[in-house]
């Protein structure tokens, strides 16, 4: 690709960038939230039609309209958002299009063997015929990984496919990678994590706000000198949040006790409790059941068992309504589904939860909106730092913090965070760090769900270990270490095996 | 992005008017009489006037990601509750109240459908749609009921200067503009039809919100079937707002508000009702013969709905760019 540029209406999203990709090569592609790593993706994929710039293929010039025409021409990709049909079947969503027929029909049965086939390739056993919906947005994740798959590319291109990965699936994925490179494909890769970047990329290529910074090996940039080419600046905060567990000894009353809560399938009844400026980690693999935990405290999802103490009120929680005006927020870990209001501006979105708290009648005052909207614009870095911008229009990681912003201006009692820095860069994952630290010395309460144990561990003072959706263990003090809850993942029963469901 | 979108749709009006004053020369000619406004032009007002309201009631409920097909029913209810009523000796006023707290209950029993079962609107409303005209013909017992109340005349056929009617219409599209932007009621009604999870999650009263929509709506139908009825002084279970649906929803999506519910345009909706409206007027008045009437409907908002789409426009946007893009790539090709 060479001299590429993209114009949106009043933003240049990139401009003249050259990039090039060998076949038989991982090729990092990396950049801050915003950078036009995505844009870069979709050029090439003819979701946009650059404005200058050609593309080569294999030697040949192409120009696509449409992303079928690249798909066509050898082109597979997994995009930042996952796009399946979520109200279709797995084995539907990796065949969609391509399914075995019989008889001028879809033959159902030959569709769901070869998609569990090619789900056994990732590692992933669910069901095929299982509905899409009804997982987890990190085995969606590997469902879109699947069907990229499906097809013999020359070119594979993984915008960011590990943001909501546990380091097991990354493993794998990075296996399934390896054997790709060597039988010649060429993968561009999209990840903020990186170590990720710096085990399995050959090369990479930097961007900062559409422009590009460079080409690189990645033995001849550090991890510094990348940081600082990605950001074009130091990095300061990036070491300042500490584990500080010892700093403070939560004896405040507890915010929220759980007893015995638990939903069929979901997660089985545990005890928990947190208390005011408390973070509380919550650990466990992909299908322990982190979500739905936290999804029962929030009241998104029925529990059909025990109870929930909040400030001292007892019952079962009845709803998203009510659990606000308890005091409690969720940001959930889907924010394309669950979070993102599409065609609204990024104001809009980001009072949407303290508007709904105070009813239709009364609209949050326009001086107040503008001073918060703005406060946390800054405070998060979201770009484009414009109120008015249409929140479709902002790329992934900025959409996050947007949705962080949703609840951190509600002041709530007990924040959930679900995945709070899933697609966040280097830089701004440390500066929300920091905020999380920040709001639990002022007082509030925290439950903060990663799938990333580095970072569960580094902000938490108690860490609540999940396995099988079952609440295995609670490490306080110095027992809240990476290793000790690897060693609790593993502990009794190493061979529990199977991953989610 | 929604001003461009009305680009078109103001084209189509003003070339109808265009074609009008040519056809007729005295097309746009006003005239005071007993201090009533006359024309050509004010007729259409108040003939479009019950396709505004209605209009405006579809615009927040198709917002909401949903559709009310049932509004043309509905406002042969209205018309028949009203005028049996009268004809049974009750006064104008009592026949008004009754004929609207029925409507409300209907669209309690729509939205009941749509925010509490989760049956999909289209469905939800179909049942009504169909269910309601049969209603109102059972209370009509089939018959064109006349009434002679020169009060519930004044709806439909009154003036105050201006046809009562239009002012109705105008007076309830200007409170619910100003209802939903000066609230945040508009911002609610569109984050619940973006993306109804999210909204649900970040504690919006979805439920309530799309309730009260259909209700609207209802309602809104309910005083349309009124000015209808009470223009001809007479309930025509039958024919009363026959198909208004489907002009009050071609009069959302030309006024630019998506099917795909969220964002809504009230300025929008009224002038897509107005080149519904000039356009059944038109029919009439250049002659087109009766037997193609609706064809011709069909190719004009085919048209309008053609230029509005986003492909057309990108499409529009490149042929005027391209000279200068051709002459511009053998550079990057070389670079
Ligand atoms: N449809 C659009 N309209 C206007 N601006 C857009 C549009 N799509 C992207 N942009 C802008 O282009 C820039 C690059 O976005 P892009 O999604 O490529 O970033 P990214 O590098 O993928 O970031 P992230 O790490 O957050 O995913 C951003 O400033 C974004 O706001
Ligand atoms: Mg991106």
């Amino acid at each position: 690709m060479r001299g590429i540029s993209v114009e949106f209406p009043g933003v240049k999203a990139l401009s003249d960038v050259d990039f090039r990709l060998l076949p038989g090569e991982v090729h990092a592609l990396m950049g801050e939230n915003g950078a036009g790593k995505s844009t870069l993706i979709k050029a090439l994929t003819g979701v946009h039609s650059p404005t200058t710039g050609v593309i080569h293929l294999s030697g040949e010039r192409v120009t696509f309209t449409a992303p079928g025409q690249a798909q066509a021409a050898g082109i597979s990709t997994v995009y930042q958002e996952v796009n399946l049909c979520t109200n279709l079947s797995v084995a539907e969503n990796i065949m969609l299009g391509r399914e075995p027929r019989r008889l001028g029909g879809i033959d159902g049965r030959a569709t769901r063997a070869e998609a569990a086939g090619l789900l056994a390739r990732i590692g992933l056993t669910i069901d095929p015929a299982s509905i899409l919906a009804s997982h987890p947005i990190a085995v969606q994740q590997l469902v879109a990984i699947a069907r990229a798959l499906a097809v013999e590319a020359q070119v594979l291109v993984l915008d960011e496919p590990t943001s909501s990965l546990d380091a097991e699936e990354v493993e794998e994925l990075f296996r399934i990678m390896r054997v790709l490179r060597a039988e010649g494909v060429a993968i561009l890769f999209v990840s903020h994590f990186l170590d990720q970047v710096y085990e399995i990329a050959d090369r990479m290529t930097v961007l900062r706000n559409g422009a590009l910074i460079g080409e690189y090996l990645p033995a001849e940039l550090s991890r510094i000198e990348l940081v600082s080419a990605m950001l074009g600046r130091e990095l300061g905060t990036l070491h300042e949040v500490q584990r500080r567990s010892d700093a403070r000894h939560p004896r405040a009353e507890p915010v929220l006790v759980a007893s015995g809560l638990g939903r069929t399938g979901a997660i089985e009844p545990f005890d928990l409790d947190i208390r005011a400026g408390e973070v509380v980690g919550l650990a466990g693999l992909l299908g322990s059941g982190r979500t739905e935990l936290a999804r029962l405290l929030f009241g998104a999802d029925r529990a059909d068992t025990g109870t929930l103490t909040v400030n001292g009120q007892s019952g079962r929680p009845r709803g998203p309504r009510s659990a606000i005006a308890q005091g409690i927020a969720f940001c959930s870990e889907d924010r394309k589904a669950e979070g993102v209001v599409a065609d609204l501006t990024v104001r809009d979105n980001l009072v949407l939860a303290m508007q709904a708290a105070r009813g239709w009648a009364r609209p949050v005052p326009r001086r107040t909106a503008e001073a918060v909207v703005a406060e946390y614009i800054e405070k998060l870095d979201i770009r484009p730092a414009d109120p008015e911008a249409i929140m479709s229009t902002l790329s992934g990681g900025n959409q996050q913090k947007v949705l962080l912003a949703r609840w951190l201006i509600t002041r709530p009692r007990l924040l959930i965070l679900d995945e709070p820095t899933r697609g966040i860069d280097v830089g701004a994952k440390a500066q929300i760090q920091k905020v999380v630290a920040d709001l639990a010395a002022e007082g509030m309460a925290v439950l903060f769900i990663s799938a990333e144990l580095e970072e569960v561990v580094r902000v938490s003072d108690r860490v609540v270990v999940l396995r099988d959706r079952r609440k295995v263990a609670e490490l306080t003090g110095d027992d809240v270490s990476v290793d000790h809850v690897m060693s609790v993942f593993a502990a009794p029963h190493a061979h529990t095996g199977a991953v989610a469901s | 992005m929604m001003r461009s979108r009305l680009l078109w749709p103001l084209v189509a009006l003003a070339a109808l008017l265009v074609l009008n004053v040519a056809v007729t020369p005295s097309f746009l000619e006003l005239r005071i009489q007993d201090g009533h406004l006359f024309g050509s032009t004010v007729d259409i007002l108040r003939n479009g006037a019950p396709t505004v309201l209605i209009a405006v009631g579809m615009t927040l409920v198709v917002a909401t990601r949903g559709i009310d097909l049932s509004v043309g029913a509905v406002a042969a209810i209205a018309g028949s509750i009203a005028c049996t009523y009268i004809a049974g000796g009750g006064s104008a006023v009592t026949a008004v109240l009754l004929a609207l707290s029925v409507c409300v209950l209907l669209g309690l029993w729509n939205g009941f459908l749509v925010s509490v079962l989760g049956i999909q609107p289209i469905i939800a409303t179909l049942v009504l749609m169909t269910a309601g005209r049969g209603g109102a013909m059972l209370l009509t017992e089939g018959q064109i009921i006349t009434v002679k109340s020169s009060l519930y005349r004044e709806i439909g056929a009154g003036f105050l200067i201006l046809p009562i009617a239009i002012l109705i219409s105008l007076a309830v599209l200007v409170a619910v503009a100003l209802l939903t932007r000066r609230t945040a009621l508009g911002m609610l009604i569109e984050a619940v039809g973006v993306n109804p999870m999210a909204s649900r999650l970040a504690g919006v009263h979805s439920r309530t919100i799309i309730w009260t929509v259909y209700v609207f709506a209802a309602l809104c139908a309910g005083v349309a079937g009124l000015m209808i009825s009470s223009n001809v002084s007479a309930a025509d279970a039958n024919n009363a707002g026959l198909w208004i649906e489907m002009d009050a929803i071609l009069a959302v999506v030309i006024g630019g508000t998506s099917l795909a519910g969220g964002r809504y345009s009230l300025a929008g909706t009224l002038l897509g009702a107005l080149v519904i409206q000039t356009l059944t007027t038109t029919v009439y008045t250049i002659g087109v013969p009766a037997n193609v009437t609706l064809v011709f409907k069909a190719l004009v908002v085919i048209a309008v709905c053609l230029l509005q789409s986003p492909r057309t426009a990108q499409l529009l946007q490149k042929r005027r760019k391209s000279p200068r893009s051709t002459s511009r790539s053998p550079e990057v090709a070389a670079g």
